[in-house]
């Protein structure tokens, strides 16, 4: 194995601060040369990868009645889910759908650890993306140590200049898919063809190609490790029975490279070839336990498989594990934590879905008239105004019919129907009457229930409550 | 800002940003540290211990990078006590030039809509519809949102116009303003017993019941005084404001007592003028939707 020691790559960093005696406090990146794994979990990463990448870039494509299917309409403050439209006063779900993320984050830790970091956090799929093109321009890990630590030469300015502009390329694709979910995406690349783009759309495009050139190609692991805070509270959610990626003491120790001629006698499985660390992501030694580093991407695993069949030893020296098995003990999956966290999520799911099923794309806001509390008709009714913002949140045009739900002494005086063009809201002022009414003195102000129906719809039907006011003893 | 505040603000800045710089490079390496792995810093939790790690290099540029935006702001925008900095931006610069965009991007809308008579613009639904907003954020709270008014405040919908209701008075009088003045009579009415014959009378002219006797009385004294500005047969004189008094329409209530205190006391409404609270292109927009809602179809 032509591996690489890891402390011969971490004495290569400079001292930056040039103060050799003192420690110095800012440390300089160590560049991780990761070397390609091949086994059955980079094959799983690798659908999941192009799965999701595929999704990203493929959505903002669709169209669905005349607009962009998925759709965030900043502007408008709209935003569109294909069937679905959502206004700011639907903001609810959007919470309830960030609670229900958390909670799936916490049954997935706690079943198999960081399954989110290592197979669909877009920090993972679009560094492996990178990966994929460094691999492609510069050679393996070894070539592209060759490569940084030789001189300047044609071939290694050519590969890097092929290298960064295919990221580029990638992070254009990216970035400009990115703007597309808020700004239409075809008309944005139209307008892009014939260089008509406005200036906030140039900065929002630039700004968000870079941002992945610079994260997948230069800061990778670096988010992982210092900025996100999934890593630091992983901890938490673990139990003895969470699956994680492990190495087996036990049997891999004591290790050691194997000779011809004691073939091994006394170490352990482990033959101290590196390669585990030499294809980690975050260049860390998986031997040395879980680590809040480790985005469990299980490259280790597939790579220790691969050198356990050259060896001739069993695999799953890297293994998924619990700490439960790795002590002897029986794998436990279905716990009462599990089983909890589980039925929390199932719930919530349906809960939400059921939600959002029942979804009324209209909404009611009743505004009364606060000015006056109230006024005397010339026929001596005391009279309330109030202003009704019927909201028609649905995509078609509607025609809606006001009521009262139960102001059974009241009258209601409105227009027979409002016409709601869809996504726009109608301000309409009604009024309601009642005879002044000598002998309820306690009655100043009652609870009055507004109905608004759409006429062609039964299911489209709001409530509203509002209040009204009366003198005392009805005198005027 | 005085020069001793400025002097003060100026001080403090540039003390925070050299002293931020000064830690930032004072704090680059620990000393004897001759193991090189980071030392512990003496806190101890469980068998956890808090170690003073190194930071990453390229977060020490990222601070160095906000020392030189600071820099830069302080150069380009005000921050440095009164110095105004090179871009010469303020706040009040802005929102004039927002507003001049605003004025660039609406005013040709409002421009076509005050050069249409209002009699078209009633029958324009988009126009109506701008008129609508405008009247529910300005003219709402006294009118009503429904523009019915209510005590001391016209009925915007029934064609009962003070002060005339052709398109161009209604126009005039939400530009200008108005301001009606109805004099206290009741010492010139001769006493209670004169108010009592009035208001009697006065009940008479709108059809409503009244002693006959009381009402007769009080006719010769309605003639001599306030036949001057409701005129001989109390219809009201728009040059003046003053009301109809026939149409059974009151706008301080039409109650007995009502009407008495108008005679002893006075009323004085007052319209607020609109010309520069909405500039006329917009009160011509209010001045359509008011004009529409009692002939047009709307509401």
């Amino acid at each position: 194995m032509p591996a690489m020691p890891a402390s011969k790559i971490e004495s290569s960093a400079p001292d930056p601060t040039g103060f050799a005696s003192d420690v110095a406090l800012y440390a300089k990146r160590r560049k991780i040369y990761q070397r390609e794994a091949h086994g059955k979990f980079q094959q799983l990463r690798t659908v999941t990868l192009f799965v999701l990448a595929g999704f990203f870039l493929a959505v903002p494509w669709f169209n669905w009645h005349g607009r962009q299917a998925v759709w965030f309409d900043l502007p408008q403050r709209k935003f569109h889910l294909v069937v679905l439209t959502f206004w700011p006063q639907d903001f609810i779900y959007l919470s309830w759908l960030l609670i229900i993320a958390a909670m799936s984050l916490l049954f997935f830790t706690t079943l198999a650890g960081r399954l989110w970091c290592g197979y669909a956090c877009p920090q993972t799929v679009w560094t492996k993306f990178y990966m994929w093109i460094e691999w492609l321009t510069e050679g393996d890990r070894n070539a592209r140590i060759r490569l940084d630590r030789g001189p300047w030469t044609r071939d290694k300015l050519v590969r890097g200049a092929a290298k960064h502009f295919l990221w580029l390329v990638l992070a254009f694709a990216v970035g400009i898919s990115f703007v597309g979910y808020f700004d239409p995406l075809r008309s944005l690349l139209s307008r892009l063809a014939t260089l008509q783009l406005t200036v906030t759309e140039m900065i929002a495009v630039a700004v968000a190609s870079l941002a992945l050139y610079f994260d997948a190609g230069f800061m990778r692991e670096q988010i992982c490790l210092y900025a996100c805070p999934y890593a630091r509270f992983q901890g938490a959610m673990f139990d003895t029975s969470t699956l994680t990626i492990f190495y087996d003491r036990e049997r891999g120790e004591p290790r050691g490279h194997r000779n011809r001629k004691d073939a091994g006698k006394g170490l352990g499985d482990c033959v101290d070839c590196h390669v585990c660390v030499d294809v980690c992501p975050t260049g860390i030694d998986i031997r040395n336990g879980t680590q809040y580093q480790c985005i469990g991407c299980a490259a280790c695993i597939d790579a220790c498989d691969e050198v356990m069949d050259k060896v001739g030893s069993s695999r799953g020296l890297v293994r998924y594990a619990t700490e439960e098995s790795l002590a002897g003990k029986e794998v436990r999956i279905l716990r009462p934590r599990l089983i909890a966290y589980g039925s929390v999520l199932t719930i919530m799911i349906v809960a939400f879905t059921y939600g959002l099923s029942q979804r009324i794309p209209l909404r009611l806001d009743i505004l009364r008239d606060r000015a006056r509390v109230f006024r005397v008709t010339s026929e001596g009714l005391i009279e309330n105004v109030y202003t009704l913002k019927i909201m028609n949140m649905d995509e078609q045009d509607h025609s809606y019919r006001i009521g009262l739900a139960d102001g059974h002494e009241l009258r209601l005086v409105a227009p027979a129907t409002v016409f709601v063009q869809a996504g726009q809201i109608a301000a309409v002022p009604v009024r309601l009457q009642a005879e002044p009414d000598e002998h309820e003195h306690e009655r100043r102000a009652r609870q009055v229930t507004f109905t608004v129906q759409a006429d062609d719809q039964a299911r489209l039907a709001v409530r509203g409550e509002s209040r009204f006011l009366m003198p005392a003893g009805g005198s005027t | 800002m005085t020069s001793g505040w400025s002097i003060y603000v100026i001080v403090l800045v540039v003390a925070n940003i050299v002293g931020a710089a000064w830690l930032l490079f004072w704090v680059r390496s620990t000393s004897g540290g001759a193991s090189g792995k980071p030392q512990s810093l003496g806190h101890d939790f469980d068998g956890i211990q808090e170690l003073n790690s190194p930071l990453p290099l390229w977060w020490v540029y990222l601070f160095l990078g906000t020392i030189a935006f600071a820099v830069g702001y302080l150069i380009f925008y005000p921050g440095l006590g009164s110095f105004a900095g090179v871009l010469g931006w303020s706040s009040v610069k802005e929102h004039d030039q927002d507003v001049a965009e605003a004025q660039a991007h609406y005013g040709p809308i409002f421009a076509a809509y005050a050069a249409k008579p209002i009699s078209e613009l009633t029958k324009d639904d988009a126009a109506l519809h701008i008129g609508q907003r405008l009247f529910a954020n300005n003219c709402a709270p006294c009118h009503g949102s429904d523009a019915r008014g209510g005590l001391g405040f016209p009925d915007l919908t029934d064609n009962d116009w003070k002060w005339g209701g052709e398109p161009e008075t209604v126009e005039k009088t939400i530009l200008d303003g108005r301001k009606a003045m109805m004099p206290a009579f009741a010492p010139a009415l001769g006493g209670p017993q004169g108010v009592e014959s009035v208001i009697a009378y006065v009940m008479t002219l709108s059809g409503r019941k009244a002693d006959a006797q009381l009402a007769e009385a009080g006719k010769p004294k309605f003639m001599q005084i306030c036949a001057a500005c409701h005129g001989p047969e109390g219809k009201g004189n728009p040059v003046v404001g003053a009301p109809n008094l026939t149409d059974n329409i009151w706008l301080y209530g039409g109650s007995h007592d009502a009407i008495a205190e108008g005679l002893a006391k006075g009323r004085f409404g007052q319209m607020p003028a609109h010309r520069d609270v909405l500039g006329a292109e917009k009160v011509h927009l209010v001045a359509s939707y008011v004009y529409s809602l009692s002939h047009g179809s709307s509401n």
